[in-house]
């Protein structure tokens, strides 16, 4: 299986090996070990969990930086709809995209006009037969991920669909080649503004194994400070924005969800949740819904971590700067109102890609999980942390499977001194024995 | 081979909330094993709207799951009321849970029906005002554990 390309990463100088992260890894993928954080990449789903509890700043997420990005290539900006909600007292949006061509970008595309299309063809999409109910958005890479990884029969239910990121990507490349004729394709570096750490490592390991439409990912942070020396209120901006209501709502939990005009549907978001409600359609709880819309991070993409403002202030401002906004803005222009085109589907099938299997054969898996149970109901059930394993059970785990020493187990080690204690002779003779051939 | 694991469960009757947690445990611990996505999702249906029968029904009780070489094994055993027609139970859209079940969107009627159309065998023993065992066996072949792509 090919290695997938995580966009967290850690620094040792900071980690001061504490159990902040380890306990609330929702995938347990992180381990301690020689005193700093270890992510174990097969498990990991850059949900960025762990950037957001450790109190040291040790977690950091990794994006491309715009300095570094060729000033020779045309570069065009696409803001996620989240971007907005992030400005104090900005109540045009045209502001912000004229701030981005002032600080160098040569263009802006908007994600938000991508997700009104998307919004578009999955509301043609929930029309056509044989549907897998509910249909899961695929549009947070942490849950479609999360999905591969351990919902199998879920698989078919997410939409095949091109999440707007790639849309947008796709449709600013042909936009520009149109403008400017005298451009080749690689001479474009489409570079999108992200809220989370999640987005640059879809990038990274590509649109299903297909090579992405989008060649950068810059952290939304990072250009937020940029552009607050850039923009001036008593200047009008030149730059059009194109997103309407529906395009900018898909910044926030439920947007992409109630764009629909479906309301047999669900939205929910912060990873935790994500899986409580994963966990339940599997087993076929909520057969009345036909759509789930899942979001990855608090209060969804207004939470990332890449984002500055709080995430209930920044939906509060795009409500604000939504309201007078037509519904659309991008509408498809075929009014035969069914179908959509094959470059926009999923290249391939979702695979599912299980992890954490004990082993190949049955029956030695079987022999490990009864040696599990065995040691597990032996610890003390604390799940305090100190051997590095985020439970006591994560750690039965890791000794039988992972060769660790159960002595690392500060509580067993406890035990073990205190009968030493008063067995003094009988555990001297043993470990004389041991210790001197 | 191994001798059969045995995972135990008390289901509690008295947190409705906390329904089925079992199942979804369960589901983790033969992902583990290797099991394939849909004998995985068969004992985890299975299991789940039996737990949820409990809780409704009976306050509770307890569910053991049994992995042999091939065959999984789900019994649920409860101390409630006990069925008094077993075949009407069986019908799907009978259900004598009460409003306040049905307004959490339970009571379908579809929990015994699914018990039985997920797994291979299902026996139910039922005295009334001592309880139910429903027994459940879902048959899988080995050898053909996870089929996935690597």
């Amino acid at each position: 299986m090919k290695q997938y390309k995580h966009s967290v990463s850690l620094d040792i100088e900071k980690c001061k090996g504490c159990t902040n992260c380890l306990k609330r890894c929702p995938t347990e993928a992180i381990r301690i070990r020689d005193g700093h954080a270890v992510i174990n990449s097969d498990v990991c789903i850059d949900c960025g969990e762990c950037i957001r509890r450790c109190p040291y700043q040790a977690k950091k997420a990794t994006f491309d930086h715009f300095e570094d990005i060729d000033a020779k290539k045309y570069r065009i900006a696409l803001p996620a709809p989240s971007f907005y909600g992030q400005f104090v007292d900005l109540d045009d949006v045209d502001y912000v995209l004229q701030g981005l061509l002032d600080i160098g970008f040569n263009d802006v595309f908007e994600v938000a006009r991508a997700a009104e299309i998307v919004t578009e063809y999955t509301r043609r999409y929930m029309r056509e037969e044989n549907v897998s109910y509910p249909v899961i958005n695929s549009a947070c890479p942490v849950v479609v991920r999360l999905i591969t990884l351990r919902f199998p029969y879920l698989c078919d239910h997410v939409i095949p669909m091109m999440p707007p990121i790639e849309l947008a990507g796709k449709m600013a490349r042909e936009e520009a080649l149109q403008k400017h004729p005298e451009l080749k394709p690689e001479d474009i570096a489409i570079v999108f503004i992200s809220p989370c750490p999640a987005k640059a490592s879809y990038v990274k390991n590509g649109f299903l194994g297909e090579k992405s439409h989008v060649d950068y990912v810059v952290s939304m942070s990072d250009i937020y400070f940029k552009l607050i020396g850039v923009m001036k209120k008593n200047v009008i901006p030149k730059a059009v924005s194109q997103s309407g209501m529906i395009g900018m709502s898909w910044a926030s939990t439920g947007g992409e969800a109630s764009a629909l005009f479906n309301d047999k549907y669900l939205a929910a978001d912060g990873i935790e949740n994500v899986i409580r409600v994963l966990d339940e359609i599997e087993t076929g709880h909520f057969p009345m819904l036909q759509f789930v819309e899942l979001n990855a991070c608090p209060g969804g993409c207004v939470g990332g971590v890449a984002t500055v403002e709080n995430p209930y202030i920044a939906r509060v401002r795009l409500q604000a700067l939504r309201r007078y906004l037509p519904v659309s803005q991008n509408r498809l222009e075929k009014d035969d109102n069914e179908g959509y085109p094959e470059e926009i589907l999923f290249p391939k099938d979702l695979e599912y890609r299980p992890v954490g299997k004990f082993d190949e054969d049955l029956s030695t898996a079987m022999q490990k999980m009864s040696e599990i149970e065995t040691l597990a109901a032996s610890l003390p059930a604390l799940d305090c942390g100190s051997c590095g394993a985020p439970t006591c059970r994560a750690f039965a785990e890791d000794v039988v499977l992972g060769g660790r020493s159960v002595d690392e187990c500060i509580v067993y080690m406890r035990e073990r001194i205190s009968e030493l204690g008063k067995n003094p002779e009988q555990e001297t003779d043993q470990s004389s024995g041991e210790d001197q051939p | 081979m191994a001798e059969a694991l045995r995972f135990h469960y008390d289901v509690d009757g008295d947190n409705f909330t906390s329904a089925g947690a079992a199942s979804v445990e369960v589901k983790r611990k033969l992902r583990q094993l290797g099991f394939d996505a849909e004998t995985i999702r068969r004992v985890s249906i299975a299991m789940y709207e039996g737990e949820i029968n409990m809780v409704v029904h009976a306050r509770g009780g307890s569910a053991d799951v049994y992995v042999d070489k091939n065959s999984i094994t789900i019994i649920l055993a409860d101390s409630g009321p006990g069925i008094p027609d077993i075949d009407l139970a069986m019908q799907e859209g009978y259900s004598t849970a009460p409003d306040n079940i049905r307004a959490l969107g339970f009571g379908a009627g579809m929990g015994l029906p699914n018990m039985k159309r997920y797994t291979d065998e299902m026996k139910i023993d039922t005295v009334l005002g001592k309880g139910t065992t429903v027994t459940m066996k879902v048959y899988f072949t080995t050898g053909k554990s996870t089929s996935s792509a690597e």
